[in-house]
């Protein structure tokens, strides 16, 4: 893999819940991060995976900043971001940009496409108007938009053509890196493969590095190099895309891969699928020990290790990593 | 196959009409279709291809205004659903025919306990006193999985995770041991574990019950392990009728081909680029005159931009069940599947 471009380590964020007492201090925590750590590289793809509250959107929030971590460093090629007020972000974000799930929320409906794509040009100082407008007509040429579509509004347009619209102001600045959170999943199936298709050309075209983070493991396979498996706010498993597929060493990515119905009859038929046992627990009072062990499938081969202490996620054979006692 | 005594329900030329300010939205045009005893028929498509409407149509659920049903008939049990009274439909809704919804979130009543929801149903089509309900609607949750039903129903709805709130929808849609059960999207708002949970839950009590289920759905995955036939619909109307198998091993309309092709697998190559079907789905307020698919589509002829396909019987040599497609081109489609496929009939 190429340089380093971005460093998270140990990285947690926990809201506050509730108070107590004259003080108002808040006395319970919901501890949606825990403990992340992974790397991105120029131009690699990482894809972050897992279910609704495992923490996946609250990590891409706390990296690009919109989330002030409560412990843990975010380094953007050595420089630490983790502790920047919102004005010392500013230079940061250049490089870094987000990429939304709802094309409907995420555009501004009183704003022209031309106006939406400026913005960030002006917000950053880059050019004079008239290059930004030229600038906004090769975005939109970038992302497959006809360039007359410059003076429309948001609602002229389908979901797809809106998501190539967010995709297009994420690219005004000229980032090195995406953060994309669930960028395809508001989609119909016909539109997410253009997006996804699109997504794929853009980071070839601009070298660009994507965190991906989905809740489709399929998708997440078409467009990631590596990618990294969350539960209950940590990083359960990370690996290079076809071992992790292919070769799931954490109990719970099997579950998870097995759970996903595949589009072949045949298939579907004649597979045995692990259907894990309960509801995930919630964050505001995790399980003791590893945090799936409650439905852990694997639970009686280890015994009470799993209940008593967390796994740490360490490297395995094939430079994969899992925090799992069983692999231990 | 195409026996009419195992129907349970028969759907003729049905049409569905939204009045809007933006002009007449066809949401639904001459679908036809029936519903065999204990089967599972699939209903797919995109957003706003009609699939819902078609659901609610059938309960006659369809606000109204602005929407209109123009014709049709839904024949159950000797009746023309669409002509009964509103009193007469009550009797039939949740009791004969059920329907589960796509958000458990906000299907149930927050201020209601689940025992109030459940025995409701009991109370209305069984006569039965609150009392009396109370033990059948705690036998019901336990055959959904749910692990202490006497606890359960004394609960309230926030009380109870996504997955839990479904499966309380489902022992209330099958309370009264309907005969057919309309799913819309039932899975759709859970995670992958919780959805395997759920569709293991309905194929299990299907089987015990001998419910015939509608399962409404955008995610041909689901379909492909649950159904026994789909429908595909585009743009309001059926674009094409097979069994499973026949529609994933050979689809015959260029849209299901298209719609198949662009799934992301879980195995094969994912290093090339994905298969997309090309532009937007259509306004449905102005639709053109010929096929609303010929404009996205790689098989259209010069015929197809002014003729509307109707729905037709096709010829294809190993079709499970009869195979019905509404496209003039639908022999060239099956002959690309046939070209593309292994030689050996391929189980891939």
């Amino acid at each position: 893999m190429t340089e380093t471009l971005l460093e998270v380590k140990n990285l947690a964020k926990h809201f506050p819940i509730g108070s107590v007492g004259l003080t108002g201090r808040p006395d319970h925590f919901l501890r949606a991060v825990d403990d992340v750590s992974f790397d991105l590289h120029r131009g690699e793809s990482l894809g972050l995976v897992g279910e609704s509250g495992c923490g996946k959107s609250t990590t891409a929030r706390a990296v690009i900043g919109l989330h002030k971590p409560t412990a843990g460093s975010v380094k953007l090629e050595g420089q630490e971001l983790a502790h920047l007020s919102a004005r010392q972000w500013l230079p940061y974000r250049r490089r870094m940009q987000m990429i939304f799930q709802d094309p409907y929320a995420s555009l501004d409906p009183r704003q022209t496409v031309g106006s939406i794509l400026k913005e960030p040009l002006t917000i950053h100082k880059i050019g004079k108007p008239r290059d930004r407008r030229l600038r906004a007509l090769a975005l939109l040429d970038a992302v497959g938009l006809n360039p007359r579509y410059l003076n429309r509004y948001p609602h002229e347009f389908s979901g797809g053509q809106r998501q190539r619209i967010g995709i297009a102001r994420a690219l005004a600045l000229e980032p090195d890196i995406l953060i994309c959170d669930e960028p395809v999943s508001a989609l119909d199936v016909s539109i997410q493969a253009q997006v996804i298709n699109l997504l794929k050309e853009l980071q070839e075209r601009f070298n660009l590095a994507y965190l991906f983070i989905a809740h489709d493991l399929a998708v997440v396979r078409h467009l990631c190099s590596r990618v990294a498996v969350m539960y209950l706010g940590r990083v359960v498993e990370v690996a290079e895309r076809d071992q992790l597929f292919e070769n799931p060493a954490h109990p719970y990515t099997r579950a998870l891969l097995s759970a996903v119905p595949h589009a072949d009859p045949a298939v579907e038929a004649g597979r045995e699928r692990i259907v894990l046992e309960g509801d995930v627990p919630s964050p505001h009072n995790p399980p003791s020990g590893c945090s799936f062990h409650p439905r852990c499938p694997e639970r009686d081969r280890v015994g009470a290790r799993c209940s008593s202490e967390a796994p740490t996620l360490i490297e395995r054979d094939g430079g994969r990593f899992a925090a799992c006692h069983l692999e231990d | 196959m195409g026996d009419s005594e195992n129907r349970v329900l028969e759907v003729k030329d049905l049409s569905v009409r939204f009045d809007t300010h933006q002009g007449t939205v066809r949401a639904v045009d001459g679908v036809s279709f029936y519903i065999e005893e204990g089967e599972t028929l699939g209903l797919v498509g995109e957003s706003g291809s009609g699939k819902s409407v078609t659901n609610l149509a059938l309960l006659g659920l369809i606000p109204n205004p602005p929407g209109v049903i123009d014709s049709g008939q839904v024949l159950f049990d000797g009746k023309d659903l669409l002509k009964l009274s509103i009193h007469e439909m009550r009797k039939i809704r949740g009791n004969r025919i059920s329907m589960i919804f796509q958000d458990p979130m906000t299907s149930l009543n927050p201020l209601l306990t689940i025992e109030q929801q459940l025995a409701e149903v009991l109370e209305i089509h069984r006569g039965m006193s609150r009392r009396e309900a109370r033990p059948l609607c705690a036998k019901g949750l336990g055959e959904v999985g749910i692990p202490s039903p006497e606890k359960c129903l004394d609960s309230y709805p926030h009380e109870l995770s996504g997955g839990m709130r479904q499966r309380v929808m489902i022992a209330m849609a099958l309370l009264c041991d309907p005969k057919i059960l309309l799913a819309d999207e039932p899975t759709t708002a859970l995670d992958v574990t919780i959805q395997a949970q759920i569709l293991e839950l309905m194929a299990k009590l299907q089987k015990d019950h001998g419910t015939a289920i509608m399962l409404v759905t955008h995610d041909m995955g689901v379909v492909a392990g649950q159904a026994d036939r789909v429908n595909v619909m585009y743009a309001g109307r059926l674009a094409e009728t097979a069994s499973t198998k026949d529609l994933f091993d050979r689809p015959m309309h260029p849209y299901s081909k298209g719609l198949l092709e662009s799934v992301p697998r879980l195995f094969g190559d994912a290093s090339g680029e994905l298969f997309s079907v090309p532009g937007q789905p259509p306004d449905l307020a102005s639709l053109p005159a010929g096929c609303a698919f010929a404009p996205r589509c790689s098989y259209a002829v010069d015929a197809c931009t002014n003729t509307r396909p109707e729905l037709t019987v096709q010829i294809d040599a190993n079709a499970t069940s009869e195979r019905l497609v509404a496209c003039t081109e639908a022999a060239r489609v099956l002959a690309a599947d046939l070209a593309a496929e292994p030689a050996d009939g391929g189980a891939s």
